[in-house]
């Protein structure tokens, strides 16, 4: 398995406060990584600094052999890597297929003068994307919801309509902050499989940051640990679970 | 199959300039109301230029009206020099045509200049600073006594006629309809929407929001040009703040996002403008006491107010005219 | 280029920074505390300087009648920008507070021309400028080069008293506390009890007071006054504060009396410049430091 990510001795401080701390770590390709640990240890951070929200104060991110640190977000997704979010950012006011095709705008092959003018060529593109956007939307289950306004949606379908808008990007590699937050056992089941689905049929590689411990003892391959920054523990799932530093982090905080 | 809705657009367009320009030449429709109607299409133009920047991509544009005196300045330059060099005006309507669109360019490049400060600055921030360049654009044009200084730009010959004037509007309509129904204007919205989103999804979004202020200021330019050249005068009170914020009220009062909705709102309130003006006056002959035109503006302050309050959406909230829009909704 | 920086040009320019600084501080209040450029800010000064007019309009009696008068009508045009402030915000302010900020902006601009035109359109009122009577009659001291008048040493005296009676409210009262807090984290305090609508009152009743002060002042010192008189100076005074630092007590103190000292030098040298010089100090500070000289930046949370 060749390596996709590989986070080089990165440190990130906020003036004086310490964030993320000397992180070394490999992800590779085809996997699903789970990224644990309590509230404020960095692991939003450490999204945030992957994907050029944040310049790290210190190291690198390689991604496919390119070295992405510093660049703005938009070029490392376009490159390759996508990601959700805690609090959902659904364009609200647009419709759910708008949310998908604005995913799919960097790859619009007709410039300003094809839009104004509606160009055969821009028309070909525009219907491109369409047809792709509500492919997508039919693997998500997501197709009747296409014309309604997102922000009417119900939770759990806006979450996936936000993977879903993540996977338009046409990503190699997807970070998922919180996928299962807020969601009822069912939704939690149906998530761990699309998750596997995004592994297996979309053949991303998936990055996951999780509470939920029967979703991350569940589909994670490997687990990196984090507290106050630093890992603490990172390896197969049996054996970060036993852990007792693990566990003295959570002071025994299990699954929701 | 996207086709079929332009042609509609296009001969509604087509039939509404042929019964008015019908009713002008018989007469039916005097000029006073002829002059009202070129207004309301040039405030079309100016409100739905205005929406791109604000509706549109979600920036807060308070100095629309500075892109406007750019425009008006610079085309009346041109075409009041031509004519001294060849006075016979009816031979020189392609020149006052390159000078409208001159004038749209140098508002363009504006617009530019606006656009990348703007990239630091957010909401509140960002108003205050196109405030302040809208300020500076009238306090230059104050000052530069070659083009009229405090006294304005006077003897600007009148080349707008409801023709021209319809024409600019119609081709300004339906090349920002089609931008806001492509792919880039989903762009523009997903910007709105979320700014840190659109970035996570590959949209440039300083790319978007500084196209969003040239385009902006490009149509804008072009309506103060028209503008110029309706009223022969092009003077830097007609552009400063308060024309600005009026033109705030007519997007708001249309739909922050809608071009119907800034057609009909410009329509409506510049008739609106007429109509309580002719109010006043009889107000004024009927009780004597002098109703100034400052009533029109206290109107309008309570307008918006109630609209903020009442109705933010205004008339047609985000949404478009089935007329407008070019896509079919398959349910 | 020496002689602008003469003692004369520093008196007009503390002067001027001295009706700045009432005005901005109520601007910068507002903002620390609700977050909103109040635009209408510089028209509760224009009423606050009509308030003071109407009143002598009204009773001829007051003119020419000393200090004891000057007080009552200082006081009088303080409760004026007052009223209007604390009016304001409930009618048009408090019912868009928890709504996108861009609707209490533009709230804020209809108020704004709602009073301007108002007070324009209004029979009594009206459009014309009008002089300002003399309150106290003017005596001038020669200081060096420099003529200065009594009318400066009431407009710094004024100006430096309210503003340290501003500053003992936040630093040693329960309101100040108060406000304070609310500025800094308005959730925490209404956990910790605080009724923060009315801490916003109060704030937009003190900002209220200033600028009807401010009207006062510079009706008198430059006395001319007409229902635009708020615009340019509210603009400026807005800069001031965000010069010093939006939100930042002392920071609009110390951006107003930069802003009138920069204004009055500007235009000795050029009166383009001294047009223009608010604007280019806008421009500047929003694009080098937009949190201004003692401001905090704001930070956001992704």
């Amino acid at each position: 398995m060749s390596t996709l990510l590989s986070i080089q001795g990165m440190s990130h401080y906020f003036g004086g406060l310490k964030a993320v701390s000397n992180f070394n770590f490999d992800i590779p390709e085809g996997v699903i990584y789970g990224l644990i640990g309590p509230n404020g240890s960095g692991k939003t951070t450490t999204f945030n600094l992957i994907t050029g929200i944040y310049t790290p104060t210190e190291g690198k991110v390689i991604f496919n052999d390119n070295d992405v640190t510093g660049l703005k977000s938009y070029r490392i997704v376009q490159r390759g890597i996508a990601r959700t979010f805690q609090n959902l950012r659904i364009f609200g006011d647009l419709s759910v297929l708008d949310n998908i095709r604005i995913a799919r705008h960097f790859n619009f092959k007709a410039g300003l003068f094809g839009s104004f003018c509606r160009t055969p060529r821009a028309l070909k593109e525009e219907k491109r994307i369409r047809e792709e956007a509500m492919q997508l939307l039919e693997v998500m289950h997501l197709q009747n919801r296409a014309n309604e306004v997102a922000k009417n949606l119900p939770y759990g379908e806006l979450r996936r309509v936000e993977i879903a808008r993540a996977l338009a990007t046409g990503p190699k590699l997807i970070l998922l902050d919180e996928p299962a937050a807020g969601m009822n056992p069912k939704e939690v089941s149906d998530l761990m499989t699309l998750i596997q689905r995004i592994r297996d049929e979309f053949k991303v590689t998936v990055f996951l940051i999780e509470h939920h411990m029967k979703v991350v003892m569940g589909i994670c391959e490997y687990i990196k640990v984090l507290d106050f920054g630093e890992t603490i523990a990172e390896g197969l799932p049996e054996a970060v679970g036993k852990d007792p530093k693990v566990l003295e982090a959570y002071l025994g905080k299990g699954g929701a | 199959m996207g086709n079929l809705k332009l042609p509609r657009f296009t001969i509604a367009a087509v039939l509404f300039y042929v019964v008015i320009q019908a009713l002008s030449l018989t007469g039916a429709l005097n000029g006073y109301f002829m002059i009202i109607i070129n207004m309301s299409l040039i405030y079309v133009i100016l409100t739905v230029s205005l929406n791109l920047i604000n509706g549109i991509t979600g920036q807060f544009s308070l100095g629309h009206m500075g892109f406007a005196a750019v425009g008006a300045y610079v085309s009346g330059t041109i075409t009041t020099l031509i004519l001294k060099l060849s006075p016979d005006i009816a031979a020189n309507y392609p020149i006052f045509i390159l000078a409208i669109i001159a004038g749209g360019l140098c508002a363009a490049v504006v617009g530019l200049v606006i656009g990348f400060p703007s990239l630091r600055l957010k909401g509140d921030y960002l108003a205050i600073m196109t405030l302040g360049f809208g300020e500076i654009i009238r306090i230059i044009l104050n000052n530069i006594d070659y083009v009229g200084g405090p006294r304005g730009l006077l003897g600007i010959p009148k080349f707008s006629n409801f023709t021209i004037i319809y024409v600019f509007t119609f081709l300004t309509v339906v090349l920002l309809r089609n931008l806001i129904q492509s792919s880039h204007g989903r762009a523009m919205l997903a910007l709105r929407e979320n700014e840190v989103a659109a970035e996570l999804v590959g949209v440039d979004t300083t790319r978007y929001k500084v196209l969003g202020f040239i385009i902006g200021a490009f149509f804008s330019g072009i309506a103060g040009g028209l503008l110029a050249h309706l009223l022969q005068i092009a003077h830097p009170t007609q552009y400063g703040f308060y024309a600005s914020a009026l033109l705030l009220v007519y997007v708001y009062a249309g739909g922050m996002g809608s071009i119907t909705g800034s057609i009909i709102a410009a329509f409506i309130l510049t008739f609106l403008t007429q109509f309580l003006q002719l109010g006043l006056d009889s107000l004024t002959n009927l009780t004597g006491v002098t109703f100034g035109s400052e009533w029109k503006m206290v109107i309008y302050a309570v307008l918006i107010i109630l609209i903020m309050l009442y109705r933010t959406e205004g008339l047609m909230g985000m949404k478009e005219a089935k007329i407008l829009k070019i896509e079919e909704e398959k349910k | 280029m020496g002689s602008i920086f003469n003692l004369q040009q520093i008196v007009n320019g503390l002067q001027l920074g001295s009706i700045y600084a009432l005005i901005a501080l109520g601007y910068t209040m507002v903002y620390g505390i609700v977050r909103l450029i109040n635009f209408a800010h510089g028209d509760f000064y224009m009423v606050g300087a009509y308030a003071a007019y109407g009143v002598f309009y009204l009773f001829n009696a007051f003119i020419g009648g000393g200090a004891p008068t000057a007080f009552i009508v200082l006081i009088l045009a303080m409760a004026a920008g007052g009223a209007i402030a604390t009016l304001a915000n409930q009618i048009a302010y408090k019912p868009l507070r928890y709504k996108p900020k861009m609707s209490s902006l533009v709230t804020a601009l209809g108020v704004s021309m709602f009073l301007e035109y108002f007070f324009s359109a209004f029979p009594l009122i009206g459009a014309n400028p009008r002089g300002f009577p003399d309150l106290l009659p003017k005596v001038i001291y020669q200081v060096g080069p420099a003529a200065i008048s009594n009318y400066f040493i009431i407009d710094v005296v004024v100006a430096a008293v309210l503003m340290a009676g501003l500053t003992l409210l936040i630093q040693r009262t329960r309101l100040g506390r108060a406000m304070r807090a609310v500025s800094q984290d308005k959730d925490a305090s209404k956990l910790m009890g605080i009724n923060v609508e009315n801490i916003i009152t109060w704030t937009f009743l003190i900002g209220g007071i200033f600028a009807g002060a401010a009207g006062l002042l510079a009706g008198m010192t430059y006395p001319r006054i007409d229902p635009y008189m708020g615009i340019l100076p509210g603009l400026k005074a807005f800069i001031a504060a965000v010069l010093g630092g939006i939100g930042n007590v002392p920071g609009a103190m110390l951006g107003a009396y930069i802003m009138g000292l920069a204004e009055t030098f500007a235009n000795a040298w050029n009166s383009l410049l001294g047009a223009g010089i608010a604007f280019i100090i806008l421009i500047i500070v929003l694009l080098v430091r937009p949190t201004g000289i003692l401001g905090e930046k704001l930070a956001d949370k992704i």
